[in-house]
């Protein structure tokens, strides 16, 4: 099974629920490789059998078999098993069952023009008041520095995005400017992140290292350069890491 | 029959008039009321042929110009970078490299070009205008004024197009979908930029598509020769019929929602921009309350039936090249019809499959992968039958079939591959890569294309009275068959490995192990701007060959080069205005080949008894 899913030469997985997202993929590969060897094979041997030259006089009924209408019946059918025993459970576990986002590593990501920002909850567990009014580059989440829950809360721009190893995180993901599309190829993440709405999108890194964000919807000339980074690190760096952010606050990014 | 053809200008040919046009007066029109205003169906499909084909290869020079970037990023583009730079200014092309403005504009318009001015108007504005008033019989559409119209709309959105190149700030730049709201900010400094014209442009070509579906729909309808029965008409008719209500169903959405896009941009209205934008540090002084999601509807909505618009006409061809070839029936006719028209249905319903990732719940994406799924099977019945049809033929090797018969595989790796992007969770990992890309190419470029080859090699002979060379026709064939494959098929190995669309230095960001995007991965976007190129080299024996053979080439010796059984085959050559000396009556069905007992192996539609 891992050898055949090698042949799809995928990015490594990072996440838990990758790997099923990995399997589906292949078993539609299967399908799509038998169907085309066994369509290909009858053509050319089909186009060779019936040339002018070996067949001068062509048959006025064709093909008499109904073994196409019986291989229709099981294309239907293998779709069907695909859709609703893989597609559709995969992706209800993927996106409609968030985690309680109180016990949860649950942090807010804004796309802008062009570069990925994540705003984390501090140690109270509690985001600080945001409005419209105070968002600008260095504040793109507008939060208002001066709520009593804000103090610790703290932004990330243009700096790698902490979470522990094999802990659920749910990131929300949103845009100041024009739709982006956060995506993380190794961990199997992709969410459109569109200004006006925040979706939320879970997953569960299962190997540390760094794992780079990009930008999978044309967003403007330097779309290209639009890229991010999740650090996934062990639970005590994290901790460690979250501390001295925390302690420091949004009073450290308002200022930068 | 006759009384829409009564104000026509009558046509030099008065000898191919015949009895029914006697009471005419005959005088020979200027070249401009021959060539420009005529309202003959045929002279308006060679006219949109001759267009679509100069904008093809103007889609494909774009593409070329892109293709230098991904492979040799930062280089300037070879013998037209500074002619670029004087052209269109330091920001596009500094020294002749191209910037990244310069890659998102000729993305753009590739896309669009390709889409709306190319590929749309060669398979119904060409082939259909020609094609369809003859295989049904028909004296000329419906509408003939309304059809001139229409092309005289479309000509006209090409050269709004075409001048938006040379604007300040150049042209559209947020992909051929244009989302907002980056296609309102995009470009703050100009008032009137790209994305106007691009929209003035589409308002044009929407328009002209509208008025031609009308004309299609009416002719089919009404103007069928006696005889010709819904179940005789050629499989062409059928795939152009379906199409014709593609167009007049999908698009009065789109139009509507263009015209939305244009008050935005310029009258600050906010259908499509949220409340609480903040751009490049500064909040967006617009009213907000809009939804950049409903562009998204608006535009898929009609997005994805163009999809079948682009298809179903290449597959009618190819089923009247393949009938022809094989010298026998197509197998399951009835059954190409029904799938035909469910296609035509189920199109309306899976537009949303294109927004998967916008935050879709299960439900709704169930509802939209369920109908994805299911257009799945008319798609796959189509190329049973067609794939069918050859068993028990006498197959004729010649170009136009070469180009047919290659349309089925090809199109069927186009198909297939549209299987992972259908499911949700596996287009979690495809989305917007390089995959999706590889996936719409083989169905449009190495199947559509293949079709439009197929038809012109076939039908040439038709319009002009010569023949096209057989040998620079195979030629051209093996070519075409080999570079658009290996310029399609790597990048379905990019996109696995994590590679993205859209990107203006070719993916070069993601090098590296936060992807896993590895050197040799990157190094095939050189190979494939090689084989684009060598694709672009075997097109000039195409060109040379379509344009030579008007003189050169072999006169038919027969109005029935091919033995063809429909009626568009059983008129002088090339066909006179009005098209046939007698009025055709329907006997028979289309594809009545070596019908056991008849004396030839073809029996046309008209021949009685």
């Amino acid at each position: 099974m891992d050898s055949l899913k090698s042949l799809l030469q995928l990015p490594d997985v990072a996440s838990a629920h990758g790997e099923g997202l990995d399997t589906l993929l292949l078993y539609v590969h299967l399908l799509m490789v038998s169907l085309f060897v066994g369509w290909f094979s009858y053509f050319v041997y089909t186009v060779f059998k019936f040339r002018k030259s070996a067949n001068p006089k062509a048959d006025y009924v064709g093909a008499r078999s109904h073994f196409s209408s019986y291989a229709e019946v099981a294309v239907a059918g293998i779709e069907g098993l695909l859709l609703l025993g893989f597609a559709v459970p995969l992706w209800a576990k993927a996106v409609d069952k968030l985690p309680d986002p109180k016990k949860t590593l649950d942090i807010q990501i804004m796309a802008q023009q062009f570069q990925w920002n994540a705003h984390y909850k501090g140690a109270d567990n509690a985001w600080g008041k945001q409005d419209i009014k105070f968002a600008n580059s260095a504040n793109p989440f507008g939060i208002d520095v001066a709520d009593a829950s804000a103090k610790d809360d703290f932004a990330l721009l243009r700096e790698p995005f902490l979470v522990p190893v094999n802990k659920d995180v749910i990131c929300r993901i949103s845009s100041m400017d024009v739709i982006h599309c956060f995506k993380v190829p190794r961990m199997r993440v992709t969410q459109d992140a569109i200004p006006g709405m925040s979706i939320p999108l879970h997953f569960r890194p299962v190997k540390t290292g760094e794992f780079m964000i990009i930008c999978a919807q044309l967003c403007g000339n330097l779309h290209s350069t639009m890229k991010g980074t999740f650090r996934v690190v062990e639970q005590e760096e994290f901790d460690k890491w979250f501390a001295e952010k925390t302690k420091a606050g949004m009073a450290a990014a308002a200022s930068e | 029959m006759n009384t829409s053809t009564a104000h026509a200008p009558a046509h030099s040919t008065a000898s191919a008039h015949g009895a029914d046009h006697g009471h005419h007066e005959h005088h020979e029109p200027g070249f401009w009321q021959k060539y420009i205003f005529s309202t003959d169906h045929k002279v308006i499909g060679i006219q949109y042929a001759v267009t679509s084909l100069l904008f093809l290869l103007f889609g494909f020079l774009l593409m070329m110009a892109m293709r230098w970037q991904l492979a040799y990023p930062g280089k300037p583009i070879p013998v037209i970078g500074h002619a670029l730079q004087a052209a269109l200014g330091d920001d596009m092309a500094n020294n002749g490299v191209m910037q990244a403005d310069l890659y998102n504009v000729f993305g753009a318009m590739h896309g669009t070009i390709m889409v709306f001015l190319a590929i749309v108007p060669i398979l119904f504005g060409a082939f259909g205008n020609y094609v369809t008033p003859l295989q049904i019989g028909a004296p000329d559409m419906a509408f003939p004024r309304l059809n001139m119209a229409s092309y005289h709309l479309y000509f006209l959105g090409g050269i709004v197009m075409l001048a938006s190149f040379f604007i300040p700030g150049g042209a559209a730049k947020s992909g051929w979908t244009s989302y907002s709201p980056l296609a309102t900010i995009n470009d703050p400094v100009h008032v009137i930029n790209g994305q106007t014209l691009w929209l003035i442009g589409m308002v044009l070509l929407i328009t002209s598509s509208l008025l031609g579906a009308v004309n299609f729909i009416t002719t089919i309808i009404q103007m069928r020769a006696k005889g010709m029965t819904w179940m005789r008409l050629p499989f062409f008719v059928w795939a152009q019929f379906v199409t014709a209500f593609l167009l007049l169903l999908a698009f009065p959405p789109l139009e509507a929602a263009g015209i939305m896009q244009l008050v935005d941009n310029l009258l600050k209205t906010s259908f499509f921009l949220p409340s609480g934008l903040v751009v490049n540090g500064q909040q967006l002084a617009v009213s907000g309350g809009g939804s950049p999601l409903l562009w998204q509807h608006l535009f898929w909505f009609l997005a994805h039936p163009e999809v079948y618009v682009l298809i179903l006409p290449a597959m009618g061809i190819v089923s009247e090249v393949i009938a022809n070839n094989t010298r026998k029936p197509l197998w399951g006719y009835k059954s190409l019809v029904y799938a035909t028209l469910s296609i035509g249905f189920l199109a309306f319903i899976v537009w949303a499959h294109h927004m998967y990732l916008t935050g879709m719940g299960t439900r709704i994406s169930t509802f939209f992968q369920t109908t994805t799924m299911m257009i799945s099977i008319p798609s796959v019945i189509i190329l049973t039958a067609l794939f069918i049809s050859l068993w028990g033929g006498s197959i004729r090797f010649n170009t136009p079939m070469l180009f047919a018969l290659a349309f089925l595989p090809m199109f069927g790796i186009g198909g297939l591959t549209g299987l992972p992007l259908g499911f949700n969770a596996s287009d979690i990992i495809l989305h917007d890569s390089y995959y999706v890309i590889a996936h719409f190419h083989y169905v449009v470029a190495p199947g559509t294309i293949f079709g439009v080859f197929a038809g012109l090699y076939f039908w040439y002979p038709k319009a002009t009275g010569r023949m096209m060379n057989e040998t620079l026709g195979k030629i051209h064939f093996a070519g075409s068959l080999l570079f658009m494959n290996m310029i399609f098929a790597p990048m379905f190995i990019q996109g696995l490995h994590g590679m993205s669309r859209r990107m203006y230095d070719g993916g070069s960001t993601y090098f590296g192990s936060g992807v896993g995007l590895d050197q040799h991965i990157l190094n095939l976007n050189i190979s494939i701007t090689h084989a684009a190129a060598g694709l672009g080299f075997f097109q000039l024996f195409f060109i040379f060959n379509f344009f030579s053979s008007l003189v050169w080439g072999k006169r038919v010796t027969s109005d029935n080069p091919w033995q063809a059984t429909t009626l568009d085959w059983q008129t002088p050559t090339p066909p006179p205005h009005g098209n046939f000396t007698t009025e055709p009556v329907a006997f028979r069905g289309p594809y009545e080949y070596s019908v056991p007992g008849a004396k030839t192996d073809f029996t046309p539609q008209n021949q009685a008894g």
